[in-house]
């Protein structure tokens, strides 16, 4: 019978499945960090029991990690105690981790897949909602809590119930600066924030095609905003290409038995999935976020919303609380808003591709007096390439600030964050009141108009820049 | 984990849609390594004023929800963030049931896992649900897990799904890990004939 990519890859880890009982699910990938992951390591111990699989355990530091370039600050005692209970929790049960300082620290969704951990094919989970951007290697990758992180820790499976498939075709092509990030901001305003509950989505169609793995990371990687766990998009020979030659991608026969393998996941003709969006990809704008969930995004140049749009009700209500904190009026477009901090980094869109674009809309210009401009490289390894390709100069020759890796703005726990009432046009992945610090209003945005915004210190439709 | 049968309480009601697990939760309250003393910070950043007293009126601080075991929420409660801490601040507040319309997937999952029932009802059990509250802060809710009953204040009841392991589970204060661990045998073969297993 025709299958899906995700019935492949969930037919070939189901361990046990009796009737009426979730399937026992084998990971092949468990990826942690320090935040998520203590309580469970406890609750290992509590057990007596051991970490059944450290080989196929990754760990990092992101999440609370500091990242001023030279002092290196861990923002308080409550984080280094937790950085160092991963250390300890690491070197007792053998697992291989990127401390602080590594050479391969870095997010740990830009670190999966840069140092070839991430396959297709595979299952891949962390405590972590964005566990979805592994996904853009055709391989079933979703968050989970933290007893789930120790249910894994000690079997290596899972307990799951088989969600239902939903495909996202998107067809034709994408027009000049509008990017992946603006192709995810599209599908959620379209589906909504709980539009993909319960569903794995598949990303198909010629523009998720024409799309390079590190765009395609950015589309899978904001799924979770659409409300569903996983995003997939099916391997082709630009994923074989990226995984080729990493660290620790197979290598040898073993490779071209993988790659194999990998060309038989992606869904077959006639298969088929429970339920079908589509969008054109001629059609999508630059977006940009408004409110306080990622499902409210607007191409940016389009009018707000109004009050009067909505029927009296609970969505008209959510619509005018989120207005009241954003400081925003309804009825007109977000161009030549008032923004104090532009961000660019994160799991999202902190990857070497993402820099280059913002570099390439900054080089030659200066941001905007007033505006703090935070560049933050996804790992150490997008670092070191960035620096090599002077990507490094153009933003600090601007102006910007250029940061150790890490998550930084995107969760505010780390000493990187907004002041109350500030302005930040980011390209991270939630707009909820207070995620970059308390009091702070994000707009999501994709790397080139965050950067085209931090160069007016408005929010600005990169295609309106004047060419250098 | 603590079992779970029958709760019989007042509700606590913030009917605002999509709240997510940051505002649950802030983020700078994740940098702990134990689970205990979370329910300090639930709803920190709508809950208290900035000189760290309360705000008069956000739900949580009316004196009418003072002990209350269940929580009303508008839909899609819970989406955002995996954090666990999520569930563990809701229960660390007293919290043993949350009503609403939807639930995020990774929040409603956690949530099991903790003795925190999540109960999905319709939108006009919803809506009877705010109005009899609004009437009668103090009227009484009983949510029965094992007849997956909800029984509204004014004594009429209403069915909720619950997947049947996790009831099974939350009745008998089972944990899922033994459960897996039950399957060592099988996962011992599975590692032995898969690929990316070996």
């Amino acid at each position: 019978m025709a299958k899906t990519l995700f019935e492949k890859i969930w037919n070939e880890h189901v361990v046990v499945e009796e009737p009426g009982r979730p399937a026992v699910l084998y990971v092949d990938l468990h990826l942690i960090h320090e935040v998520t992951s203590p309580q469970a390591f406890s609750g290992l111990r509590a057990r007596g029991l051991k970490v059944r699989r450290a080989d196929k355990t990754v760990a990092t530091m992101d999440h609370s990690t500091p990242t001023l370039p030279k002092a290196l600050q861990v923002i308080d005692d409550q984080a280094r105690a937790q950085l160092s209970q991963l250390e300890k929790n690491c070197a007792e049960f053998g697992i291989r981790l990127f401390a602080l300082g590594n050479e391969k620290n870095g997010i740990v969704h830009v670190v999966g897949p840069e140092r070839g951990f991430t396959q297709p094919g595979m299952t891949i989970v962390c405590g972590d909602s964005h566990t979805s951007t592994h996904g853009a290697f055709g391989s079933l990758a979703f968050g989970i809590g933290t007893s789930e992180v120790e249910h894994v820790l000690a079997s290596q499976c899972l307990l799951q119930s088989k969600p239902k498939t939903m495909e996202v075709r998107i067809d034709g092509t994408l027009s000049p600066l509008v990017t992946a990030k603006d192709i995810i901001l599209a599908v959620i305003a379209k589906i909504g924030t709980g539009g993909g509950t319960g569903y794995v989505l598949e990303y198909t169609g010629s523009a998720i095609r024409a799309l390079d793995m590190e765009a395609r990371m950015t589309v899978c990687n904001m799924s979770i905003e659409a409300g569903a766990r996983a995003g997939l998009i099916a391997p082709d020979e630009k994923t074989f290409e990226y995984v080729k030659g990493r660290e620790f991608a197979p290598s040898g026969a073993a490779w071209d038995a993988a790659v194999e393998r990998w060309k038989k996941l992606p869904t077959d003709a006639g298969a088929s999935y429970d339920t079908l969006v589509t969008l054109d990809a001629n059609k999508i704008e630059p977006m940009i976020t408004y409110g306080t969930h990622p499902g409210m995004a607007v191409p940016v140049t389009q009018a707000l919303p109004a009050a009067a749009d909505f029927s009296a009700g609970s969505e008209r209500q959510a619509f005018e609380k989120a207005m009241i904190y954003m400081g925003l009026e309804g009825g007109r477009s977000l161009v030549g808003q008032k923004v104090d901090v532009v961000f660019v980094g994160s799991c999202t869109n902190g990857r070497i591709s993402d820099l280059r674009l913002a570099a390439s809309v900054l080089k030659g210009r200066h941001v905007a007096a007033g505006v703090r401009a935070l560049i933050v490289p996804g790992s150490q390894e997008v670092k070191r390439q960035a620096e090599a390709e002077g990507l490094d100069r153009i933003f600090t020759d601007a102006g910007a600030e250029w940061r150790e890796a890490g998550c930084s703005m995107c969760i505010a726990m780390n000493g990187d964050q907004l002041s109350p009432g500030q302005y930040a046009v980011s390209t991270s992945n939630r707009n909820f009141e207070g995620r970059q610090g308390k009091g702070g209003r994000t707009f999501l945005a994709s790397p080139a108009t965050a950067a085209a915004s931090a160069v007016t210190g408005k929010v600005t439709d990169v295609r309106t820049l004047a060419a250098v | 984990m603590a079992s779970f049968t029958k709760i019989t309480s007042h509700a606590v009601v913030i009917p605002s849609e999509n709240i997510d697990t940051d505002q649950i939760i802030p983020a700078r309250f994740l940098k702990v390594i134990d689970k205990d003393g979370l329910g300090k910070s639930l709803f920190c950043d709508w809950r208290y004023n900035a000189d760290g007293t309360d705000k008069a009126d956000f739900p949580l601080n009316f004196p009418a929800s003072q002990g209350a075991q269940i929580l009303l929420a508008g839909d899609n409660f819970g989406c955002g963030s995996s954090r666990e801490h999520a569930p563990w601040a809701l229960v660390g507040w007293g919290l043993r049931v949350v009503i609403s319309t939807s639930f995020a997937d990774i929040f409603k999952g956690n949530s099991l896992k903790n003795g925190l029932l999540p109960v999905v009802v319709s939108q006009d059990v919803y809506q009877k649900l705010l109005a009899a509250q609004k009437a009668d802060p103090k009227a009484q809710i009983t949510v029965d897990l094992t007849n997956k009953l909800l029984t509204l204040p004014d004594g009429s009841t209403s069915n909720f799904p619950v997947d049947a392991f996790a009831q099974h589970c939350l009745l008998n204060g089972i944990d899922q890990l033994g459960y897996i661990l039950g399957f060592d045998d099988k996962i011992k073969v599975y590692e032995g004939s898969h690929t990316y297993a070996n």
